[in-house]
């Protein structure tokens, strides 16, 4: 993450720490809205002075003259201008900023996203979804107050109070000292009471990912935790995270409050300090009015950007802690991708060619036993196996393995004589048409859960994928057919459906290789019985790796690879017939 | 919906009494001290002596100090207070999903009532502290600054008057009309870019082996840009809306500066009063200003909250008898069907169509039949999950709907067939079903389900995590860990759908010959797949299309022509295997 030069010491590292800055680096426009916001602050900073400046000399003439509201026409004129240009300043300022948030917030998204997609389901598997949908959407969004209040905040930080303290020494030079003094006790306030924020953040932002996290898990097993009358029990868990998420906040919430009031305080006697001297002189008339109203209306302005950037500086850490909780997804070690920048990408593996592993061996973290110890295994290309076993045995890790879901931890996994691993993942999987042993079926048509693999397929070849399946004649009866939405994992149908349904998904992707984990799982017998009729058909001319339970599906086998605790445990005599 | 609003915000009534006051206390010192300290400067101007001033000149601090103070306090008052309601409002919330799972819960999606409770509910939070507050205190403090105006100068009480309404009422009112429709799209916009991301996410290994990923990852991009899109347009309503406001906030100041001077030369009004009039005057807007994105708030608050309160208000699938229950069922349970037909709504034809069963003490029954034919929601039936539509499910004689849904599954669960596993320990889970279960009691129904000696393999054992949906165990062992939390659950009832599914089949085998022993005594349906074993039964009912199509003992119905014949031949390849 190299940043263009100008920013690092400029702006320096206290007030955008490496963090903001790789947020910044993540904006296409970066220099351009420097620059703008750079000229706004400028403008701002002018539009300041000029109506204080007019301001004084008014309400002086008013005070001391009286004169008529003709003769200063000019000058109220100017002053309704410069109103004017404040407001289409600050209009301008918040559009720009708006435009950088949204942007930078996409950006984020899509890289955490993509980078959640390239880790793969083995890591998602460790993850809480709803608290990364949190992080996603609710979290994101709190980077708002980041990009419209902190950043553009900086500039106006950086720009007025030297312009309004400049324009002070010039009227008066004693008023400009003590302003001088007085206020770098702001940022070191600031600083100070700031420096305990990240923390109470983080702990603030963690429990409102829990609370999103445990929701999610807990809506979807609801349905389980009635069963068990348990239902009732958890709403105090929710309300327990939802009181922790509310304490962890007020804790910020205090230490901001608590910073603006100090900061308040610091700002309000200093601008004291200057007024109760300008005021003595102005009673023994060491002093006229116009400029003791001038400095008086500029001085607070000298303290409120300052003022202004430590509370959107605590407006803005809770944005702050989840840019960090994105970018720690976005570093995370692993998933296939590393593996692919790893190796060079060479021949493209061939499906068709057979497949060979070679001593793979997988661990998974916090666990003993290696799920597959060292297994080496060739199948034939147009070769049928089918893969048995009892339950923990390493199937589904094996067929994982050859899909790229999961990463061989030695070993590796040669098609056609490429490095499936090495291999772009889509031009790979591109050959494979997969059952999974729990099918994510999703909240959509049947028609268009059956066309993942192929979008393009037309209404025929649906038809004819679910009819092979044996789904076409529930999906037939259902109120509006293939057009019938289903409800998340597929809710609305029966768990045989389901698996149905996924059948159908995979005769669709019509690919060289079928994996096939437990494809009858669920099914009767008279529906199995047509599935592995109608999987024989399908198996001709393609190699296919089955795992099965089932016997029937085993019995179409060419041959049996019995896998135990890991290990291939022989030239397996078919455990069947 | 406003009184519902009003009614969860009552409980926090002292706090938010704290808070406007405050807050008004707040605004008004900024009034006075601008004011004051105007006027000191002004009349020092006229060389008084000293003495004339030191009334203001402790005025002007006390406002100063007083300003920071009171704010302080309102803020931590109205976030105190909306944070309470807040975290009330998400209890509520997850209570009113309880009796709507598992029937009722697919009318929303999870994700979208993920980010019901975690964003929508926020407006909550926003009605208060950039509503609630703001609007009072602004009405307020804009009614003293004219009311001290009017004293002064009446031509600039006027004057500000139509200045602070046309910032902080038609301003706001004309940017509800632009906004109107972008604000109401925004919380199921939300919605649906967290359903994206949840398909992403749960559905991750089907997408990127059936190379829908990239798709996947687009749709999601577009449903990110219309939000951004919305909010953008949010944005820059909101934008205009305060600079519009500012502009009038420095109209009104000129213009009443304007009649300020006039009078000081007409004699109406004092020299040292015209700076007061004209700071009066632009510190008055500082309150009503807010109100410009207040009311943007507002518009989205009022959507958001819709929202949560469609949940509060979803009528569950299956009601309880509320007071008039029935006390829980004692004694030795038996349960009768009686005609019982389920109708899915929306649905043309009956997943269940009249179905008799009876249940004794100690009966045990298994279902059989086509996937589809209506077995699972049968299970559901008798854990009145779902509400016939025809015929009644009986109780211990009494209409099992007049007692308590929670009080009928005391007596009658077991294992579902889409059983979830939390992402929690293997301890966790397991003890969703009896909490006060000792590892002893962990670990022997662990042994049942042959699941013992793995967990015991395991480095961390029982703590051992399961992962999202037990996403890091395999099938089996998933499947093996839902039976050992039913058997955990030990209720004299029990219902087992599928538990030997995903198994291999000496291991489901041996599980069935042990769990048919294990039950022996204990009143069972077990739904499944499998016939092995089924002699051991007291009743198997063949299901087709909802309806009872054949009922017997193995025995009396392998030997019959029929529908359970048929399954025993093709099944045959599995027992030949025994
Ligand atoms: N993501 C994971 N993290 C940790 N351990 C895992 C993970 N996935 C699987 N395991 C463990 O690895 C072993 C092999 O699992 P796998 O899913 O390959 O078994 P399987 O042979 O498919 O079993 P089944 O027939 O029950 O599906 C099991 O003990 C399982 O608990
Ligand atoms: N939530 C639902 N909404 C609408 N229809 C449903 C719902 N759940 C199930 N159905 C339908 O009701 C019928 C019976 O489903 P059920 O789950 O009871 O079947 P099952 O006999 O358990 O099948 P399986 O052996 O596949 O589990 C099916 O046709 C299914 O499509
Ligand atoms: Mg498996
Ligand atoms: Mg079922």
């Amino acid at each position: 993450m190299d940043l263009p030069a100008p920013r690092r010491g400029r702006i320096g590292g206290v007030l955008l720490n490496r963090l903001a800055r790789r947020l910044l680096a993540g904006l296409p426009a970066f220099r351009v809205i420097t620059l703008a916001f750079t000229l706004l602050a400028v403008a701002a900073a002018v539009a300041i002075l000029v109506q204080a400046e007019l301001l004084a000399r008014l309400l002086a003439d008013g005070v001391l003259d009286g004169p008529s509201a003709g003769s200063v026409a000019g000058l109220l004129a100017l002053l309704a201008g410069v109103f004017a240009v404040r407001a289409g300043l600050s209009w301008a300022q918040q559009a720009l900023a708006q435009r950088a948030a949204a942007s930078a917030k996409a950006s984020l998204r899509r890289q955490v996203l993509r980078r959640t997609q390239e880790l793969g389901p083995g890591w998602l598997s460790g993850q809480h979804t709803g608290g990364l949908t949190t992080t996603l959407g609710r979290g994101l969004d709190a980077l708002d107050p980041w990009f419209t209040g902190y950043f553009p905040q900086l500039f106006l930080a950086a720009v007025i109070p030297l312009a309004v303290l400049v324009r002070i020494a010039a009227a008066d030079l004693a008023s400009a000292v003590i302003i001088l003094v007085t206020l770098p006790l702001i940022p070191i306030f600031g600083v100070l009471v700031g420096m305990s924020t990240k923390r109470a953040t983080e702990r603030q932002w963690r429990a409102l990912e829990r609370l999103g996290g445990h929701f999610l898990d807990v809506v979807a097993g609801l349905p389980t935790l009635r069963a068990f009358g348990r239902a009732k029990a958890q709403a105090e868990q929710v309300r327990r995270i939802a009181d922790e998420h509310r304490s962890a906040t007020m804790r910020t919430l205090r230490i901001a409050f608590l910073s603006a009031l100090v900061l308040e305080l610091v700002a309000t006697l200093s601008v004291a300090l200057v007024a109760v001297p300008i005021g003595l002189r102005t009673l023994n008339g060491g002093m006229g009015l116009e400029t003791a109203l001038l400095v008086l209306l500029l001085a607070p302005e000298a303290y409120l950007p300052l003022r202004a950037l430590g509370s959107q500086f605590h407006a803005s850490t809770e944005g702050l802690a989840v840019a960090e909780r994105c970018f720690t997804v976005v570093d995370a070690d692993g998933g296939p991708a590393a593996r692919v920048a790893a190796a060079e990408v060479d021949a493209v593996p061939d499906a068709a060619a057979g497949i060979r592993f070679e001593n793979v061996t997988v661990r998974y973290p916090g666990r003993d036993e290696a799920a597959l110890d060292d297994v080496s295994l060739a199948i034939a290309p147009g070769e049928r196996v089918a893969l048995v076993g009892p339950s923990g045995a390493g199937k589904s890790t094996l067929v994982n393995v050859l899909l790229g879901l999961v990463t061989p931890t030695s070993g590796r996994v040669l098609a056609g004589g490429a490095d499936v691993a090495s291999a772009e993942a889509e031009s790979w999987r591109r050959q494979l048409a997969w059952v999974p042993q729990r099918p994510h079926l999703f909240a959509r048509t049947v028609a268009e859960n059956i066309r993942l693999g192929r979008p393009d397929a037309t209404d025929d070849e649906v038809v004819r994928a679910a009819t092979l399946a044996h789904a076409d004649e529930f999906v037939a009866r259902l109120p509006r057919g293939y057009e019938t939405p289903l409800g998340e994992r597929g809710a609305g149908l029966s768990a045989g459906q389901r698996q149905r349904i996924a059948l159908a998904r995979a005769f669709l992707r019509d690919a060289p290789l079928l994996l096939l984990d437990e494809p009858t799982a669920g099914l009767d017998a008279g529906s199995e019985a047509v599935v592995v009729e109608a999987t024989a058909r399908l198996m001709a001319g393609r190699t296919v790796l089955v795992v099965a339970h089932r016997p029937a599906m085993v019995l179409d086998a060419g041959r049996v690879v019995t896998l135990d605790h890991g290990r291939i445990a022989g030239p397996a005599r078919a455990e069947v017939g | 919906m406003v009184r519902r609003i009003a009614g969860l915000l009552r409980a926090h009534l002292g706090r938010l009494l704290v808070a406007v006051s405050a807050s008004v206390a707040t605004e008004l010192a900024a009034l006075a001290l601008m004011g004051t300290a105007a006027w000191l400067l002004a009349r020092a101007a006229e060389q008084p002596p000293l003495a004339a001033l030191s009334l203001a000149i402790v005025g002007v601090r006390a406002f100063a100090t007083g300003r920071g103070v009171f704010r302080y306090a309102e803020r931590l008052a109205s976030h105190d207070a909306a944070l309470r309601a807040l975290a009330t409002l998400r209890g509520r919330v997850y209570d009113a999903l309880v009796p709507l799972a598992p029937s009722g819960l697919p009318a929303y999606r999870s994700s979208d009532l993920l980010s019901r409770m975690v964003s929508d509910v926020e407006a909550v939070q926003d009605l208060v502290v950039r509503v609630l507050v703001p609007v009072s205190t602004a009405v307020v403090v804009a009614g003293v600054a004219v009311g001290f105006s009017a004293l002064v100068l009446p031509s600039a009480a006027v004057v500000l008057a139509a200045g602070l309404a046309l910032a902080g009422l038609v301003v706001p009112l004309l940017m509800v009309a632009a906004a109107r429709r972008t604000a109401r799209r925004l919380a199921p916009a939300r919605a649906e870019l967290a359903a994206h991301h949840t398909d992403l996410l749960q559905g991750s290994a089907d997408l990127a082996v059936f190379g829908a990923t990239a798709t996947a990852l687009d749709e999601a991009e577009r449903a990110s840009e219309r939000l951004a899109r919305l909010e953008r347009r949010t944005a820059l309503t909101t934008a205009l809306g305060g600079a519009a406001a500012m502009l009038v906030q420095g109209v009104t100041t000129v213009a009443v500066t304007v009649l300020a001077l006039g009078a000081r030369a007409d004699g109406g009004l004092a020299g040292v009063m015209v700076p007061v009039v004209a700071l009066v005057a632009l510190i008055a807007f500082e309150p009503v200003l807010p109100l410009v994105p207040a009311v943007q708030r507002l518009l989205e608050a009022r959507s958001a909250l819709r929202r949560v309160l469609a949940v509060l208000d979803t009528p569950p699938p299956v009601a309880e008898p509320g007071d008039g229950a029935l006390p829980a069922p004692s004694g030795p349970v038996s349960v009768a069907l009686r005609g019982v037909s389920v109708r899915y709504p929306g649905a043309t034809i009956d997943a269940v169509d009249g179905v008799d069963l009876s249940l004794t003490p100690g009966r045990r029954v298994a279902v059989v039949g086509a996937s589809g034919s209506g077995k699972s929601t049968l299970l559901a039936c008798l854990m009145r999950f779902i509400e016939p539509s025809a015929g009644t499910v009986l109780l211990n004689g009494a209409d099992a709907r007049r007692y308590d849904g929670d009080d009928v599954r005391a007596v009658i669960t077991g294992v579902t067939q889409d059983a979830h596993l939390f992402h929690t320990s293997i301890r966790e889970n397991l003890r969703v079903a009896r909490p006060s279960a000792s590892d002893d009691d962990l670990l022997a129904a662990l042994q049942t389900a042959r699941l013992r000696d793995w967990v015991e393999s395991l480095p961390a054992g029982l703590d051992t995590m399961v992962g999202e949906s037990g996403g890091q165990v395999s099938g089996g062992q998933r499947q093996r860990l839902a039976l050992a939390r039913a058997l955990l659950a030990d209720p004299p009832v029990v219902l087992l759908d599928e538990p030997t599914e995903g198994l291999d089949p000496r291991t489901a085998d041996d599980l069935m010959t042990d769990l048919l022993a294990s039950t022996r005594g204990r009143t069972t349906v077990v739904v499944t797949h499998r016939l092995a074993g089924l002699d051991a039964v007291d009743e198997i009912v063949v299901m087709d299309a909802g309806r009872v199509v054949q009922r017997g003992t193995h025995a009396e119905l392998v030997a019959v022509d029929g529908p359970y014949q048929d399954l025993w031949w093709a099944s045959r390849p599995a027992l030949a295997s025994e």
